[in-house]
This record gives C-alpha cells, sequence and structure tokens, in this order.
C-alpha cells in the first residue's frame, strides 16, 4: 500500500524564460529595472548616432566625380580622397617609380610572412632576408642607386613616410632597447649608471621635444658641413626616444626570467654574452613579445608627430590637402580617413598582439 | 678568493672578471668622455661660425610676439620678456595637464567599470569606445577636435547659445564672469575653512569607526561643509561680486569669460584619449581582484554597491595605481601636441616661437626638458606617496 512513486518523473524542459534568446536577452539586458532603463537609452543612443553616421558617411555620401563641384549630396564628400590618394600614399613620389615603393611593399609583406607563419619551420633564411637583405634592398629601391633615379627624401610622403618612419624606428630601437635593458642590469656600476640615465631622461620629456633636439640641435653637435637629411634626424630622434621604452620592455622580460637559468648557464661554462644570447634573451624576449607589439603600437601612432618638424606623413599631407583651395570645409573628411587608416593598423596589431600572447602563454593560465 | 685561484692555474689576467670589468668601465667612461668633447667642441665652433652668444641673457630680452591665451598674468607684447613667456607657458601647461588629469580620471573609471557591466549593450558601447579611441593616434584626433569640429561651428554673429548667457561659436564657449567686490575674501576664508573641517571631520569619523563601529556620513557632511561654508561666508560678506554677462558687441562678444577652441580640443583630444587607457587599467585592475572576494562579501550579506565600494575598489587599486601614474605622465607630456593647434603652452611658445626668435636652442630645450623631468618626478613622488598609503599593510 506505498504511495510513494517508484520511477522517476521525466525531466521537465528548464523555463523557457531562462534559456535560448529570452533567457539571454532577460539575463544580459532586463535583469533589473536599472539595467532595462540602461539598455533602452543606449540603444536609442546607439540608434541615434549609428543613423546619423550611416548618412553622412554612406547614403548620402559623394563617391562620384573628379572636383569639389561634384560633391552635391549633404553627406561627406570622399570624392576629395579619391582625388588625392595617390598623393596621400606615396607624397610627391614620381608616379612612374611607385612601383618600387609597391615592390617594397610586397617583398617586405613576404618577408614578414615567413617569419612570422607557422608553416615556415626554419626561420634562418627569412630572418636573414628580412633583417639583412631587406633592409639594403630598400634603401636601393626607395632612394635610388644601380641605374634607378634618384628620389630625394624630401618628395617621400603621405602613408609611404609613416611606413618607412615606424619600421626604420622599431628596427634601430629593438637592438638598441635590448643593449640598454642588459646595461641597466648590468653589474658594473658606471655602465648602469650611463644606462639608467639615459633611459629616464629620454622617457620623462615628450617625443615632441626630442623631436625638436633633432632636427634643431643635431646640426650643432656635428661638424661644419656634415649635415643629414630632415628624414634621417627625424628618424634618430625616433629611434632614440622609441629605444628608451623598448629597453623598459625588454628588462620587464628579463626580470621575469629566474635566476637560475643564468646560474645554469654560467655552471655549463657559458659566458656572459653566451648564456645572453642562447639561454636569458630567447626567452625573456619571448615573453616581452606582445609589450613589444604595444610599444610598436605607441611608436606607430607617434610618427604623427614629425608633422610638427615639417615631414610630409599621411597625416600632414592630409592636412596640407585641407587648406587647398578647391577643396575648402573637408576637414572633416580628411580627418576620419587618417583616422580610418591609423585604426586597421593599430587594430590588428594589437589583435595580433592579443592572439599571440594567447598563443605563447604555455600553461600557468587559470 | 677567485682572483688567487685563477691566478694559480695560471690564467691569464685578462680572463679575471673583475679586472675585465674595471677595464670596460674604464673604456666606457673614456668612450664617452671623448663623445662629450667631440659634440661640445662641435657646438661651440658651430655657435661661433652663427654667432650665436651662449648664455640665459635672452631671457631678459622683450619677446615681442603675441600671445592668444594668457591667465592670472599680465602680458604685453611690447615689454614682457622671454622669461614671462617661460612662465605663461609653464602656467597653460599646467592648467591644462591638471584638468586633463581630472577629466580623464572621471572617463577612464565610469567607462572602466561599464566595460564590465554585465549589461551587453552597455559593455558593447564602452568595448567601442576603449577600442576605437586607443587606435588613433592623438594628434589626428586633437586635429578632428580643432579643425572638424570646434572651427566649423557658427560665427561670432550666428553664435548659439544654450541660454541666455551662454554662448557657443567658432570662437569657443562664453559664459558669464565672476566679477568679485569688497568682501570677496570670506568666500576664500568659507573655502578654506571647509576643507579643514572636512579633513578633521574625516580623521575624526574614521578613529569612531575604529573605536566603536559606528559609521558616519563622511562624504554628504564634507560636500555640505565645503561648498556650504563658502557659500555662508558670502551671506555674510553680502554677497560680494556681480556677474558679467557676455555680450555680443560689433565684432566680438564683450564680457564674460570664454573657454577658447584650441584649450577645448586640447583639452577634450587629451582627457578623451588618455580615459580610454585609464579605462583598461581600471577593468584590469577589478578583474585582478579574485571572484572569492566577492562571493565572500555576498555571503556576510553585503550589498552589491558596497561590495564594489568596500571589497573590490579598495584591492584593485593597489593594481590601478602604478599604471595610473604612468598615464597621468603621459597626458602632461602629450599636452605638448598643442603646438599642432596653437594653445601656447611651454613647447608651442617658448620651444616654438621663442627658439626662433633667439636661436637660442640649447639653452631652451634644456629649459624645456628640465621643466618636464620636474613635473615627471613630482607626479611620481605624489603617486608613489599614494601608493603606499593604500598599498596592503602584510605582516
Amino acid at each position: 500500500m506505498a504511495i510513494v512513486k517508484t520511477e522517476r518523473h521525466p525531466e521537465l524542459a528548464p523555463p523557457v524564460s531562462q534559456t535560448g534568446v529570452i533567457g539571454w536577452v532577460r539575463e544580459n539586458l532586463f535583469s533589473s529595472w536599472l539595467n532595462s532603463v540602461l539598455t533602452v537609452v543606449s540603444i536609442y543612443v546607439i540608434w541615434q548616432a549609428a543613423s546619423g553616421i550611416v548618412s553622412w558617411a554612406f547614403i548620402n555620401a559623394n563617391f562620384i566625380g573628379e572636383t569639389k563641384a561634384d560633391c552635391t549630396g549633404s553627406g561627406a564628400c570622399w570624392v576629395f580622397i579619391k582625388a588625392r590618394f595617390g598623393q596621400n600614399m606615396y607624397g610627391f613620389y614620381p608616379e612612374p617609380e611607385r612601383w618600387r615603393v609597391n615592390l617594397g611593399y610586397i617583398l617586405g609583406a613576404v618577408g614578414l610572412f615567413l617569419v612570422l607563419s607557422d608553416y615556415v619551420k626554419s626561420k634562418k633564411w627569412p630572418g636573414i632576408f628580412l633583417f639583412v637583405i631587406y633592409p639594403v634592398l630598400c634603401y636601393f629601391l626607395f632612394y635610388g642607386g644601380f641605374g634607378l633615379e634618384v628620389i630625394e627624401t624630401s618628395q617621400w610622403g603621405g602613408l609611404f613616410l609613416t611606413l618607412v618612419l615606424a619600421s626604420v624606428s622599431i628596427f634601430v630601437a629593438l637592438p638598441l632597447g635590448v643593449l640598454l635593458a642588459l646595461g641597466r642590469r648590468s653589474e658594473m656600476p658606471v655602465i648602469r649608471m650611463l644606462c639608467v640615465g639615459f633611459i629616464e631622461l629620454v622617457r620623462a620629456v615628450p617625443l615632441i621635444s626630442v623631436l625638436f633636439m633633432a632636427s634643431v640641435m643635431l646640426p650643432l653637435f656635428l661638424p661644419e658641413g656634415q649635415n643629414f637629411d630632415k628624414l634621417v634626424r627625424a628618424l634618430v630622434g625616433m629611434s632614440l626616444f622609441s629605444a628608451a621604452y623598448m629597453a623598459e620592455v625588454v628588462r620587464g622580460g628579463l626580470q621575469a626570467i629566474p635566476k637560475g637559468q643564468m646560474e645554469a648557464a654560467n655552471s655549463l661554462g657559458l659566458g656572459y654574452w653566451k648564456s645572453m644570447g642562447l639561454i636569458i634573451l630567447p626567452q625573456a624576449l619571448k615573453i616581452s613579445i606582445p609589450s613589444i607589439v604595444n610599444t610598436f603600437i605607441g611608436l606607430f601612432k607617434d610618427t604623427t608627430l614629425v608633422l610638427i618638424i615639417g615631414l610630409l606623413d599621411l597625416l600632414s599631407i592630409v592636412k596640407g590637402g585641407t587648406t587647398d583651395k578647391n577643396w575648402l570645409g573637408l576637414a572633416t573628411e580628411g580627418y576620419v580617413f587618417v583616422a580610418a587608416v591609423f585604426w586597421v593598423f593599430c587594430f590588428s596589431m594589437s589583435r595580433y598582439s592579443i592572439w599571440l600572447e594567447n598563443k605563447l602563454h604555455t600553461g600557468h593560465k587559470r | 678568493m677567485t682572483a688567487d685561484v685563477s691566478g694559480q692555474a695560471g690564467v691569464s689576467m685578462w680572463r679575471d672578471p673583475k679586472i675585465r670589468a674595471v677595464f670596460f668601465q674604464v673604456l666606457v667612461i673614456a668612450i664617452f668622455l671623448a663623445f662629450v668633447f667631440y659634440v661640445g667642441n662641435n657646438t661651440i665652433e658651430n655657435l661661433e661660425k652663427r654667432g650665436i652668444a651662449s648664455g640665459f641673457g635672452f631671457l631678459s630680452q622683450p619677446a615681442g610676439f603675441g600671445i592668444g591665451i594668457v591667465v592670472l598674468m599680465d602680458y604685453n607684447a611690447q615689454t614682457s620678456t622671454h622669461t614671462d613667456v617661460l612662465f605663461i607657458g609653464i602656467l597653460n601647461t599646467l592648467i591644462v595637464a591638471i584638468t586633463g588629469i581630472f577629466l580623464a580620471t572621471i572617463l577612464g573609471f565610469v567607462f572602466g567599470v561599464l566595460r564590465l557591466s554585465h549589461n551587453w549593450v552597455v559593455n558593447k558601447i564602452a568595448a567601442t569606445y576603449i577600442e576605437i579611441v586607443r587606435n588613433i593616434p592623438l594628434l589626428v584626433q586633437l586635429l578632428f577636435w580643432y579643425f572638424a569640429v570646434l572651427s566649423v561651428l557658427p560665427r561670432v554673429k550666428e553664435s548659439l547659445y544654450l541660454s541666455e548667457n551662454f554662448l557657443i561659436n567658432n570662437r569657443g564657449i562664453n559664459f558669464p564672469s565672476v566679477i568679485p567686490e569688497a568682501g570677496f575674501w570670506m568666500i576664500w576664508v568659507g573655502l578654506l575653512l571647509g576643507i579643514v573641517a572636512t579633513v578633521v571631520v574625516s580623521k575624526w569619523a574614521h578613529k569612531r569607526q575604529d573605536e566603536t563601529g559606528q559609521q558616519f556620513p563622511t562624504l554628504l557632511v564634507s560636500i555640505a561643509l565645503i561648498i556650504g561654508l563658502p557659500v555662508l561666508g558670502a551671506l555674510i560678506a553680502g554677497i560680494p561680486f556681480e556677474f558679467d554677462y557676455p555680450k555680443l558687441g560689433r565684432f566680438n562678444i564683450q564680457g564674460g569669460w570664454v573657454l577658447e577652441p584650441e584649450f577645448l580640443a586640447l583639452l577634450l583630444g587629451l582627457s578623451i584619449y588618455t580615459g580610454a587607457f585609464i579605462a583598461e587599467i581600471v577593468r584590469s585592475g577589478i578583474n585582478s581582484v579574485s571572484h572569492g572576494q566577492t562571493e565572500a562579501a555576498h555571503s556576510l550579506g553585503i550589498k552589491p554597491s558596497f561590495t564594489m565600494r568596500l571589497v573590490i575598489l579598495p584591492q584593485a587599486l593597489r593594481v590601478i595605481i602604478p599604471p595610473l601614474t604612468s598615464q597621468y605622465l603621459n597626458l602632461t607630456k602629450n599636452s605638448s601636441l598643442a603646438t599642432a593647434i596653437g594653445y601656447p603652452e611651454i613647447v608651442a611658445i617658448f620651444a616654438g616661437t621663442s627658439l626662433n626668435q633667439t636661436g637660442q636652442a640649447i639653452e631652451i630645450i634644456g629649459i624645456t626638458m628640465l621643466f618636464y623631468l620636474t613635473i615627471s618626478l613630482l607626479i611620481s613622488v605624489f603617486m608613489n606617496w599614494y601608493n603606499k598609503r593604500i598599498a596592503l599593510v602584510e605582516r
């Protein structure tokens, strides 16, 4: 006479209000009255902003034409960007010679792919190509020589100049930064003090003052008659500046390597440079790659500052374009274009750095 | 000891690390000194050839150029010297840096917390702001604000009126100014008393809470004191000030105070840019506090809002403060980008115009760098002190 149920009751489906789309919406958008208000207000704000931006940039925008007179719609005048596209990309680099820049881009992209890709196992030859052959090749390709017409650096400009500034600075700053970081951790007081002094001095002042110093004072420091090109002066300033920041990043990596590694290397009979080069630095650089990429993003954004010392980088050439009397009143389009170009570069680099961080994170992840 | 052993083993002196260290250091010093000598020598020669007398005599010469924005000081293009230019530059840098730090901190904390919101829409708005702003160079943003937003505002004649005495046009934002009359000092005294009273009250409240566990509404009382006492002072002195309203004159706006577009663009650009970085710092700081802390607080029955304020934020601050310091330093250094939009801070007028007029590159760049070094040092000393104060007291 037991009134105990013997078989198990079939499992009920979870309540509709907690699963699926409805559950997600309740959980994430309307979990409390405050949240509901926030959601509604934010959606309204987004709708207003997005519809305004879309109609300005796309729906009412003008894409077809040659001159400002063709911009009849109420939205953006992208004709301005289109008409000056060549100049924005290459500056005053003569048009028939622009294939040299493009060739440089392609070779650089191939080299970078070979070095960074997982599919290529041996990094020796790609490394030698990218870091030894490519820079020399680029010098002759971009500047001239060996039968190629010489293009003075005063004619370089636009995105091309921005990329040159960023890549040369990082190319010089990285090894210099490693040396400075090693010097800062050296046991020799004189070397340590010099490195600390340089790093802290450079990090305490704004890049503009370093650039001013490079453009105004460098000519004073050199013997009479020996004068650098304006671009080289800017490059010296930017490289030294980013070397100081790079040094701090590398130092962070060095500090994360346990002391035992150095002791083990020493006990195997390796000297300072061998244990650094073969044991410590490979590990330290590996863990600091994400920070190095972040520093590079900062450096890439900072290249715009050469506008102040009168080089014609992307920002500078677009700014010049907005004061062209045939294209007055199009500052918004110009700056939005520059912002978009920089955003694409920096955002993809930062995503790459996050991806790399996850990939290199071998173990220890909570 | 090691030297002895190696010596006995017949190893050459060159292999002794100690001797090698001394040798290298002497070598480095020699190279460094030779470099300094070479550079110094060249500089002196070059300066002589260009006929530039070095020294700081130029600081007392009249500057002879106009400056757009001068506050708290008198400046006259004919009589004021380069020293005045330096001080105006420093003052303008400090003004924009301090207001910028203030705004960027508020923006950063608000968006950092919003970025962690469980509300999907709010979360994505914060993420969009951070990701867009962080990845566009500051200089582009400054030029955008200045040339694309503030310059296309209506001209003075067609000013926008927010209210009758609040005008917006392409020369800035005009609003009523306060003209002090006799007895205005009472308000300052009130403010000072309010601040002193706040410090005393908060100390007393802290002590009482330690002893008895009773809480005291310190924040409300402090706000009441800091606002109330100056108001009281004003009432006692019989409202010792008058408003001067901006009026649309023939060509320009007369009276009132104005926030110039150069200042506004710089302030907006700096605080929005730095705010995005601070938001990320705040987010990672809050994320670094282990989730067990939140659970423990909830299981003790502490309300969610109090959990954030009393449990999570104090622990997160320890992680937040050091990178926050470097953001403050960055903001101050980045204020030098004002050169590009013509806000007269130290780099624009002193390292820019004064340098071009006098040609004293070494002295002027030296003074400018010294100023930034001092500021950097002051900010880091202050933040280190604050960091120590909130640091975890361990056994």
